[in-house]
């Protein structure tokens, strides 16, 4: 039953889970109780702009979507400091240009795109090396990151006004999530997809949110609460022949539907 | 000579081309009690957030202890009105008091801030609280947590934005004891759209709506008052916090 585990791109899947659950846990933390999961959402669908991009420049769509996607989320948050515009339509017009964008870029490059469906909807079967080794240093940087400005970031999540107040640079440190909300969905971008990947990126935190009201245990119960969703998505994919990305998503939903039950 | 608390030389501010403050001027001695205020829309909280540095006025000068405002952030403390951030958040007291001695990026809490935070949680009677998630709390609880964040800052200006606003009437005596008991370590100013209980507790009054009417001693405040709600004072002012004076 279990022979499946012997094949390398079944092992590469598993340990694919695991690296997005380490984002999941720390970013998708603050992005359920900041409450800009729709933000996210927007830094997402941009991303697919950097993907199409690596598409014309002939380089790996996934790294090119790096800077594409930290553009993208800090014009997002530099739209919200200077313009007047509700962050609700700024919301909605970065998701959809930055989709356009992508779409004219794959567009300009002559021929057919092969995998595109694979950065759209995910495909965790065909995580190769390379997308490991780059999920792994983007997931260092993060877990980096979010150790250093671990007060900072409670600090803007919780009472922004009081953190000005106390002489926080709110500014820079939103900046800074929303750098890496842009990097987690890179993490993400090959195993659920642009399209699917919110779900995942916000699901475990919002399941373990509802049995610790501590930041830190919230974090890694999240992280292995997405491990064992992520690879159960993974499995059943494998033994019943479905889309990867779709079933671990319905497998999240799932159980959060179920968690809320347990919790009632 | 000992420098003012707060000084507001021919102040101005305007939001979307509207007249919030006109030309205000006022001074706030250090350990005074001051209330200001005025009805809904009459620009109090903006008055607080120029103070606090958090806005910048069109024009006029703001001196908090003799420095701009943002340079004197760690003189101040700040009691916001709490309703207007999550309950839910994964945060406990403890750590949300902690939260009023930060001092910097990759400034670690020292022992020091930890007793300082403890400290400010016994002064609001609320050390037993300290490891319970914000959210399992009275609303009067979470003031008085507010408020101890706002002392962890050592402030030697404590700013409330309508403290009244969000406790019952049992409660409010009880802030106001606790209150006292900080006259004479700081200067306090909240603001209030409700004359009632305020105007026995405290020293001095500002009667603001988008200009200052009056500043002065609470007692004398009648006219200010009558000016800014357009109403005769005898409505507004002495039938209830009259009574409330008596029931003391």
């Amino acid at each position: 039953m279990f022979e499946f585990i012997q094949y390398d791109f079944m092992q590469r899947a598993f340990i694919a889970a695991i690296l997005v659950s380490v984002a999941c846990g720390a970013v998708g933390t603050y992005v359920v109780i900041k409450k800009i999961v729709s933000m996210s959402g927007a830094i997402s669908h941009a991303a697919f702009g950097g993907v199409g991009l690596g598409y014309l420049l002939g380089v790996n769509p996934v790294v090119a979507a790096i800077p594409f996607s930290i553009v993208a989320a800090l014009s997002m948050g530099a739209v919200q400091e200077k313009v007047k515009i509700s962050e609700d339509t700024a919301i909605g017009i970065l998701w959809s240009v930055g989709m356009a964008l992508g779409i004219i870029f794959v567009n300009l490059k002559s021929g057919y795109a092969p995998d595109l469906f694979s950065y759209l909807f995910g495909s965790i079967l065909t995580v190769s090396n390379t997308d490991l080794y780059i999920m792994l240093v983007l997931d260092l940087i993060i877990l980096i990151v979010v150790f250093l400005f671990r007060r900072e970031f409670l600090g803007v999540s919780f009472d922004e006004e009081f953190s000005k107040v106390v002489g926080l640079p709110s500014t820079l440190i939103n900046m800074l999530l929303l750098a890496l909300i842009a990097l987690s969905v890179v993490v993400l971008i090959k195993v659920v997809g642009i399209i699917l990947l919110i779900a995942l990126l916000a699901i475990p935190a919002a399941i373990c949110k509802q049995y610790t009201y501590d930041i830190r245990k919230l974090m890694i119960s999240s992280t292995i609460i997405g491990a064992i969703l992520t690879s159960l998505g993974l499995i059943l994919a494998f033994i019943f022949n479905l889309s990867s990305g779709a079933t671990i998503i319905l497998v999240l939903g799932a159980a959060l539907f179920i968690s809320y039950f347990i919790q009632e | 000579m000992s420098l003012n608390a707060l000084e507001m030389k021919d102040v101005s501010f305007s939001y979307n081309h509207q007249q919030v403050l006109e030309d205000i001027n006022f001074t706030i001695e250090e350990k005074d009690f001051v209330a200001i205020i005025g009805p809904n829309g009459g620009g109090k909280s903006t008055l607080l957030k120029i103070v606090l540095g958090l806005l910048t006025p069109d024009k006029g000068e703001v001196k908090v202890f003799g420095r701009e405002p943002k340079k004197a952030l760690d003189l101040v403390g700040y009691l916001p009105q709490h309703t207007h951030f999550d309950l839910d958040f994964p945060i406990d007291v403890f750590e949300t008091v902690l939260m009023g001695r930060y001092h910097g990026m990759f400034k670690n809490y020292t022992s020091e801030d930890r007793e300082i935070a403890l400290q400010a949680l016994k002064d609001v009677d609320m050390e037993r609280y300290k490891d319970r998630q914000i959210s399992r709390l009275s609303g009067g609880q979470i003031q008085r947590v507010l408020i101890a964040r706002a002392l962890a800052r050592e402030p030697k200006l404590l700013l409330m934005d309508e403290p009244m606003a969000s406790i019952d009437p049992e409660m409010q005596n009880s802030f106001y004891r606790l209150i006292s008991h900080l006259k004479d370590r700081m200067t306090l100013v909240l603001v209030s759209h409700d004359v009632g209980t305020v105007s026995m507790h405290v020293d001095k009054i500002a009667c603001l709506n988008q200009k200052l009417y009056y500043h002065g001693p609470a007692e004398e405040a009648g006219e200010g008052l009558e000016e800014i709600y357009h109403c005769s004072i005898e409505h507004i002012s002495h039938g209830i916090p009259h009574r409330v004076l008596r029931k003391h």
